[in-house]
């Protein structure tokens, strides 16, 4: 470690822009009369997401982990409360370390009782629209108009949100319906667009796999730069906790969003699963793939099933990656610019 | 066999890649927040020096590669082969003309240089930065040629050549920096 080490990796004027990001955040929700709520980082429960790894602590001699994302413990807070609540807290994931991945990391989560999943990427929208906006204003302050003629008029842009579903964006870029296709002929698209395939992705792998390997390579680096893109209506495959209906042609698909900048994934959002047996059995399925991929099987949130099963209201909940957010917001190339001590400092 | 999953990965990891040993030089991970993981990652072909890009899905394992690093001190060559000692164990290794590819150029006995070993053979081997090396033949320079920066060709004792100012003679020890193959000045 180098002499100067101990220092934040953050700059002084991002660290300023953080605290005004969680101040803002915080003022939008006081408006609009959402609680915010505290849950515990540590749980006796694990994850059963096949994707997501829990980082295990123990307490005396019972095993616990960090909560990858507090929503199982805030649909507990819905289900016997029904209101509005918001919170802001750190998640945890193993063996997430990246330019856009910090192994902790701190997201903001909510949910809105009788909305669907339009209303809250619409809600969501108003926020990232009133923090981009501030941003750009406050860089347009820094510049000297004694010395530019640059109008301020054009440095407060206004936001653009594009808009898609995740079938139109594969139509569009790699050609395949994403509900009908195969891993065959994912693998024909992925070799008629020139990319590589990787070492141990083969056609007995699962669809998804494929789809994320299509997602990550063409579709995602196909959204305009300098824009804010939300995707909807995810294979139901890939419904994690979200409800299931039919889109226009009649297809099932998962009521899942999520909200990108250029290429950064900055939220994911759900019209929330309210069915108790069917969240059990995903939550089985998840396992199941956990024990085939090699991994520790899950523990499932007892009492989250429990809340499910004794009733929580209609809603829709997104949680968003805060440190990604102010990545966007002080045009940060790396997440260890914007978090005072990213892993390797902590 | 010793394998390396993608987690394990990190800069200077030695994998075997299309049957050659390799250091991976950037391991970035693309992961999409609820998807599946991959791993995208450059490595160096210890061999021949290439570079290569591969991607991998995660979890995947790998070939470890048995590579080792060791300074040896160049003794003598063959003709077919070269000869180095470790100076430690006195130990000697014989490399051919491909491990030591352009070294052969700049090495002509006692220099110190860095062998790598795959599986306990050489595959490749570093000259140091600088040698000292005597010209063998250069053409006497113009007198009054004053002009700045002029060069010309001079052979060196182990028969390289190098482009050297006009005022260097025959028996002159040059100074060489072996990494870009031009003259830095008289020893």
């Amino acid at each position: 470690m180098v002499e100067n080490g101990w220092q934040s990796s953050a700059s002084n004027e991002i660290l300023l822009e953080r605290a005004l990001m969680l101040k803002n955040i915080r003022a939008f929700f006081d408006e609009r009369g959402v609680l915010e709520v505290e849950t515990p980082l540590l749980s006796q429960y694990s994850t059963t997401d096949p994707h997501l790894g829990s980082l295990q602590s123990r307490f005396r001699d019972q095993p616990c982990y960090l909560n990858t994302s507090p929503e199982y413990a805030m649909k507990r807070l819905l289900a016997g409360w029904k209101k509005p609540i918001y919170q802001i807290c750190k998640a945890f994931r193993d063996d997430e370390l990246g330019p856009g991945h910090n192994p902790e990391f701190t997201m903001l989560e909510w949910y809105q009782p009788d909305y669907d999943a339009g209303e809250l990427m619409a809600e969501l929208a108003e926020l990232v629209t009133g923090l981009w906006q501030l941003a750009q204003s406050k860089e347009a302050e820094s510049i000297d108009y004694q010395s530019t003629l640059t109008p301020l008029i054009s440095l407060l842009h206004t936001v653009q949100f594009d808009s898609l579903s995740y079938q139109q964006a594969f139509i569009d870029v790699v050609g395949i319906n994403p509900h009908k296709a195969t891993s065959a002929e994912c693998y024909q698209a992925a070799k008629s667009n020139n990319i590589d395939i990787p070492q141990g992705l083969g056609l007995t792998d699962e669809l998804d796999d494929w789809l994320d390997w299509l997602l990550t390579q063409l579709v995602i680096p196909a959204f305009k730069k300098d824009r804010f893109t939300f995707m909807y209506d995810y294979p139901t495959s890939q419904c994690a906790l979200a409800k299931i209906t039919k889109n226009e042609q009649q297809v099932p698909v998962a009521k899942r969003f999520e909200l990108f900048f250029g290429e950064i994934e900055l939220a994911n959002g759900f019209h929330e699963l309210t069915d108790a047996n069917e969240q059990l059995q995903r939550f089985k399925k998840e396992n199941k793939a956990r024990i085939k991929a090699g991994l520790d099987c899950g523990h499932i949130d007892e009492n989250f099933i429990a809340a499910l099963r004794s009733g929580l209201p209609e809603c829709s909940g997104v949680a968003v990656g805060l440190d990604r957010l102010l990545m966007v917001l002080a045009k940060a190339a790396h997440i260890e610019q914007v978090i005072s001590f990213p892993w390797g400092k902590a | 066999m010793a394998t390396y999953s993608t987690n394990q990965f990190k800069n200077g990891l030695k994998i075997i890649m299309d049957n050659d040993p390799c250091s991976i030089t950037e391991n970035i991970m693309v992961k999409p927040g609820k998807g599946q993981a991959f791993n995208r990652v450059k490595m160096k072909n210890l061999k021949t020096g290439r570079v290569l890009e591969r991607t991998f899905k995660s979890t995947e394992s790998v070939e470890a590669a048995d590579v080792d690093e060791m300074n040896v001190e160049y003794l003598y060559s063959d003709g077919e082969y070269w000869h180095f000692m470790d100076p430690t164990s006195f130990e000697q290794y014989a490399a051919d003309a491909v491990a030591v590819g352009d070294t052969a150029k700049w090495i002509k006995g006692q220099e110190v240089c860095v062998m790598t070993l795959w599986n306990s053979s050489p595959i490749s081997i570093a000259a140091p930065n600088f040698v000292e090396l005597a010209v063998a033949q250069t053409d006497p320079g113009l007198k009054g040629d004053t002009a700045q920066g002029a060069t010309k060709p001079a052979t060196l004792e182990t028969g390289s050549e190098v482009k050297v100012p006009l005022f260097i003679n025959e028996g002159d020890v040059l100074k060489i920096d072996t990494r870009t193959g031009e003259y830095v000045s008289r020893a």
